[in-house]
């Protein structure tokens, strides 16, 4: 009798703490919508596409990828990126080259290709779509760190 | 030596009789005849010959199916925001008439090689894959990318509304003839093959 009334409080305890959890304004990814009902999708972003570069937030930052990319294949098989980014090919496309160290092992000796490391493009570069940041971006560039210290 | 008699006699014989005049039947029966015939046979021949160039025909099979048309499902010339769709025939088979004879003739290798399997699983079709792709890259390539431009013709391309890269990669290799739809453009529509030593692939 003692067991189940122990587990009777247990069970009405966890319902109170998980509703007090919703009603109480924390911030969930569902943003208040009831578990039992589906959440509206976010409308869907634009893929930038201005060909203009961006600049870079910090040195090694991999540079993203001012063009649209639907489509474009990066499979075992081909890959369209190094159509145009690849050494041999960005006189044809004036597309900038994929950076050298790109065509180097990790023992940095060079290769005559990609590095297979390498060679799936957007593990690093990426698109970017006109959206509002979900949440206030506090980054500061150290160049204004260092301006802003003198 | 005496089937090969019997044949030729056969082939005389029909020969012969072909040849004769009409005993029973008026000149006119057989001209008028003849004309509803062809006009019949033909608008026969041609409508099971459109048959074969709908999506549903090429999709009733599973390798056509499972692989080439799963694939075109995600991409633009499936669904878009003009609500325009390409389906099979608009790139695989030429619209002019001599041109989609040749083709169709082409063709009964396909059936052949539905018959005995040819690509029956999706490993055998993985397999035969650059070799298929090669087989239309090089048509679209003998014909300047016909197909393509069935739909996308020069003279309408905008490039003002296109993107920079875009209108200059035009203008530089396209409206100077210098290439053609399908040299750059390979892989709109489906997944590429192992490729390995096509031109502009690394």
């Amino acid at each position: 009798m003692k067991r189940i009334l122990i587990n009777i409080t247990t069970a009405l305890g966890l319902v109170f703490y998980a509703t007090s959890a919703f009603s109480d304004g924390t911030a969930t990814l569902r943003q208040g919508t009831p578990i039992t009902s589906e959440a509206e999708a976010p409308p869907i972003t634009k893929e930038e596409n201005t060909d203009v570069k961006r600049v870079r937030n910090y040195p090694e930052q991999p540079p993203t990828i001012p063009h649209q990319i639907r489509d474009y294949q990066i499979t075992l098989n081909a890959n369209k990126c190094l159509s145009c980014h690849a050494r041999t090919r960005t006189g044809e496309s004036q597309a900038p080259m994929v950076s050298v160290t790109h065509y180097m092992d990790r023992d940095n000796q060079v290769l005559a290709t990609v590095s297979p490391r390498r060679y799936f493009c957007n593990q690093c570069h990426v698109t970017q779509v006109s959206a509002r940041p979900l949440v206030e971006n506090e980054f500061i560039d150290v160049e204004d760190l260092i301006k802003g210290e003198q | 030596m005496a089937p090969f008699k019997k044949i030729f006699c056969l082939v005389a014989g029909l020969w012969s009789r072909a040849n004769r005049p009409a005993k029973h039947l008026s000149i006119g029966f057989l001209t008028i005849g003849g004309f509803v015939a062809g006009v019949m046979f033909w608008g026969g021949f041609n409508t099971a010959l459109e048959l074969t160039n709908t999506e549903e025909f090429c999709v009733s099979c599973h390798e056509m199916g499972d692989n080439v048309f799963a694939e075109l499902k995600t991409t633009i010339h499936y669904s878009n925001r003009s609500g325009v769709r390409a389906s099979c025939p608009d790139c695989h088979v030429p619209h002019n008439w001599t041109d989609k004879i040749a083709r169709k003739t082409q063709a009964s290798k396909e059936v052949w090689g539905k018959l005995f399997g040819t690509i029956d699983t999706r490993e055998k079709f993985q397999a035969e894959r650059r070799r298929l792709a090669g087989h239309e890259w090089d048509r679209l390539k003998a014909n300047n990318s016909l197909e393509c431009r069935n739909c996308h013709s020069v003279e309408s391309m905008d490039i003002t509304v296109q993107s920079a890269r875009a209108a200059t990669a035009h203008q530089t290799f396209l409206f100077t003839g210098e290439k053609t739809c399908i040299d750059c453009h390979k892989g709109i529509a489906h997944h590429l093959p192992d490729m390995t030593g096509v031109e502009g692939w690394e």
